[in-house]
């Protein structure tokens, strides 16, 4: 393989990474404050990408984005109002199950909604033929817009979890609930807005990637399994790992699909989630006595 | 003593009667179609219940293990061997009488398997392949296990969906009826066999809740039962719970294939939309209407939904119907619609109520 070529892989190997490093952080938000994994993850893209491209024929699209991603976050607040709140205490497995429900009912209303057709946002600056070289490669503008709010979602939210007393809040929650109640910390609350927040940069994710990717109804599992991947890979609720094992996913499959039809391209990340779970299913990085404690 | 556990068995004989002569004399006989095909569907849902409610390990891949045993029969039984016929393995086949010449729609020559060491070599398979990603997955729980089981299921469709043997998105076709004994019993979808092949479907169906019912009241299904309630407890007491819940894995898996392959040869065909997430999140809504460990309750459920959805009463909302019976089951009534108590139903409704 040339150089320029390897190059050309590496830059959309990163722009997928880093999206399904952005799938993962959603995943984790909530299973940090719920320990539950939430299937519907992949949908919140898919309703952010389409809502803000009903919006954007009637309003400037940097205003579709911005009311799309509120819009999602309202459907994160009411679907864990509605299906997860008078369940909360349940076991594991049976709060799975509904979010595998939420997901299909989230997808089927979305093909009741926009049917079928495969839509896509404009690009944000730029056509879908404009690109840069760099270094003999060509990169696309979209390809950094992407990879910049991916950037500014990591950053808002190291930031937000780390200085603002919500998010101290929320961080409280994760690391031990009762402990949290005990300080007066509304661990209710907390759920709620952890499926806001994750609906919310899932939304945002799903508007930059939707010009290089196209959206439609049902690609919302996909990104989930991956994301789920990326999760598991960098160890579950640990979100600084998931962008290293979001971009290493995303480059393993750019350079797969060099390799192999790309009608396989799908089995890649599939490969991987079920080895990592077979083999070291507390993530790569997590140290030896968390993989012990984890083991089961 | 023993005659009180299968008293359902007598009344789901009578019935099954009692419906076929019904159908008959209404002159509807067409219904019987999708009940067959409802029933052969119903076989995966009693293994997967028999995974989930007595072993409580989640599934999300059992279309996988339907799609294997479907595919690997429909993939023998039209496979053309004559290019290989000097292959030492396809001349064994041969010298056991296990293939048969014939010609196909376009009148080309053909050896393929026959149906019946075709339907031995998918359950073989299955077999094989299910304890290979059981003895890892099994060992996982909670998220671990579900998430794991979908990935094995969502392999299964890329596989499929991508290689040339199996027909990529068209499928399999023109796979040809599965002669049980003879020429006058032969599971085929023909409408002069329609009648014939409603009661093959279940006595298969009823083969199989014998089987599992026999599995649950054994020790294994003690065992089971224990593993489920806690699983340490069990293990403290000496039971293997790791070869306990891997060979019951790998018995669903057995159920699902052979429902698969069944039901292959019943419809003359197999597509890839049958190993698709949805079709296994399906298994578990049933499963889980049914009442979790309830296999009766899982019968029953098995074949009314899926033959509401064959025949289409859903519309466009099939999945949805599904997706929502998952939530309400899992949200209302977690020990399925049989184990709910009325007054907690009321309880819910009048709060409901008194706060809007």
């Amino acid at each position: 393989m040339e150089l320029t070529q390897a190059l050309q892989y590496c830059v959309a190997g990163i722009r997928n990474g880093s999206v399904y490093a952005i799938v993962a952080i959603g995943f984790n938000i909530i299973y940090n404050t719920t320990g539950v994994i939430n299937f519907a993850q992949g949908e919140f893209l898919i309703v952010g990408a389409m809502t803000a491209i009903s919006l954007s024929h009637v309003m400037p699209l940097p205003v579709a984005i911005a009311l799309a991603v509120v819009m999602t976050m309202l459907l994160g607040a009411l679907v864990e109002f509605v299906f997860i709140r008078p369940v909360r205490h349940a076991p594991v497995l049976r709060l799975v199950v509904i979010t595998i429900g939420i997901s299909i009912v989230l997808r089927e209303g979305m093909l009741h909604v926009w049917d079928e057709q495969v839509r896509a946002l404009p690009y944000f600056t730029g056509t879908a033929v404009s690109t840069f070289p760099l270094f003999g490669a060509r990169v696309s503008p979209q390809d950094l817009w992407v990879l910049g709010m991916c950037a500014v979602i990591v950053g808002g939210l190291t930031l937000f979890f780390r200085f603002t007393p919500t998010g101290r809040a929320m961080r409280a929650c994760a690391d031990d609930q009762m402990a949290a109640q005990l300080c007066g910390i509304k661990d209710s609350r907390m759920v709620t807005l952890s499926f806001m927040l994750s609906a919310a940069i899932g939304a945002l994710a799903g508007c930059a990637i939707s010009p290089v990717m196209q959206t439609q109804y049902d690609m919302g599992a996909p990104l989930a399994i991956k994301g789920f991947t990326v999760a598991i890979l960098g160890g579950l609720g640990n979100s600084m790992a998931a962008v290293v094992a979001g971009l290493l996913l995303g480059l393993l499959e750019a350079f797969a699909v060099s390799q192999m039809p790309v009608a396989y391209k799908e089995a890649v990340a599939l490969v991987v989630l079920l080895m990592v779970l077979i083999v070291r299913p507390s993530g790569l990085f997590a140290g030896r006595e968390i993989v012990a404690l984890r083991d089961h | 003593m023993r005659f009180g556990r299968f008293l359902p068995a007598l009344v789901t004989i009578l019935l099954v009667v009692l419906i076929q002569l019904g159908l008959s004399a209404a002159e509807k006989p067409f219904y019987m179609t999708q009940i067959t095909m409802s029933a052969y569907y119903a076989l995966v849902v009693i293994g997967l219940c028999l995974l989930m409610g007595y072993a409580g390990q989640a599934s999300l891949g059992h279309a996988g293990f339907f799609a294997i045993g479907g595919y690997v029969s429909a993939v023998l039984t039209t496979c053309n061997l004559l290019a290989y016929q000097t292959h030492p393995l396809v001349r064994l086949c041969r010298w056991l009488g296990l293939t048969v010449e014939h010609r196909d729609l376009y009148g080309r020559e053909m050896l393929s398997i026959l149906p019946w060491p075709a339907f031995v070599a998918a359950l073989l398979v299955t077999a094989v392949i299910a304890l290979i990603i059981g003895m890892p997955v099994i060992r996982l729980k909670g998220h671990y296990l579900a998430m794991a089981t979908l990935g094995f299921g969502l392999i299964v469709y890329r596989i499929v969906l991508g290689a040339e043997v199996f027909g990529q998105a068209d499928g399999i076709s023109n796979v040809p009826p599965f002669k049980l004994i003879g020429d006058a019993l032969q599971v085929n979808g023909a409408p002069t066999f329609r009648v014939q092949n409603y009661y093959i479907a279940w006595l298969v169906v009823l083969a199989a809740m014998v089987l599992a019912i026999n599995l649950v009241h054994s020790r294994i299904g003690r065992a089971l039962r224990s593993i489920h309630q806690s699983e340490e407890a069990a293990h403290s007491l000496g039971i293997d719970t790791y070869r306990c819940k891997l060979y019951t894995f790998v018995l669903s898996a057995l159920f699902a294939a052979a429902g698969g392959a069944l039901l292959t040869h019943y419809n003359a065909s197999i597509g890839p939309s049958e190993v698709s997430v949805m079709k296994s999140v399906r298994y578990v809504a049933i499963v889980a209407v049914g009442g979790m460990a309830n296999l009766w309750g899982a019968l029953v459920m098995g074949v009314v939904l899926n033959f509401l959805s064959l025949r289409g009463v859903f519309g466009t909302y099939d999945d949805a119907v599904f997706g929502v019976i998952l939530i309400a089951m899992m949200i209302f009534a977690p020990e399925g619609l049989l184990k709910v108590p009325r007054w907690r139903v009321l309880s819910f409704l009048s709060t409901r109520r008194s706060h809007g």
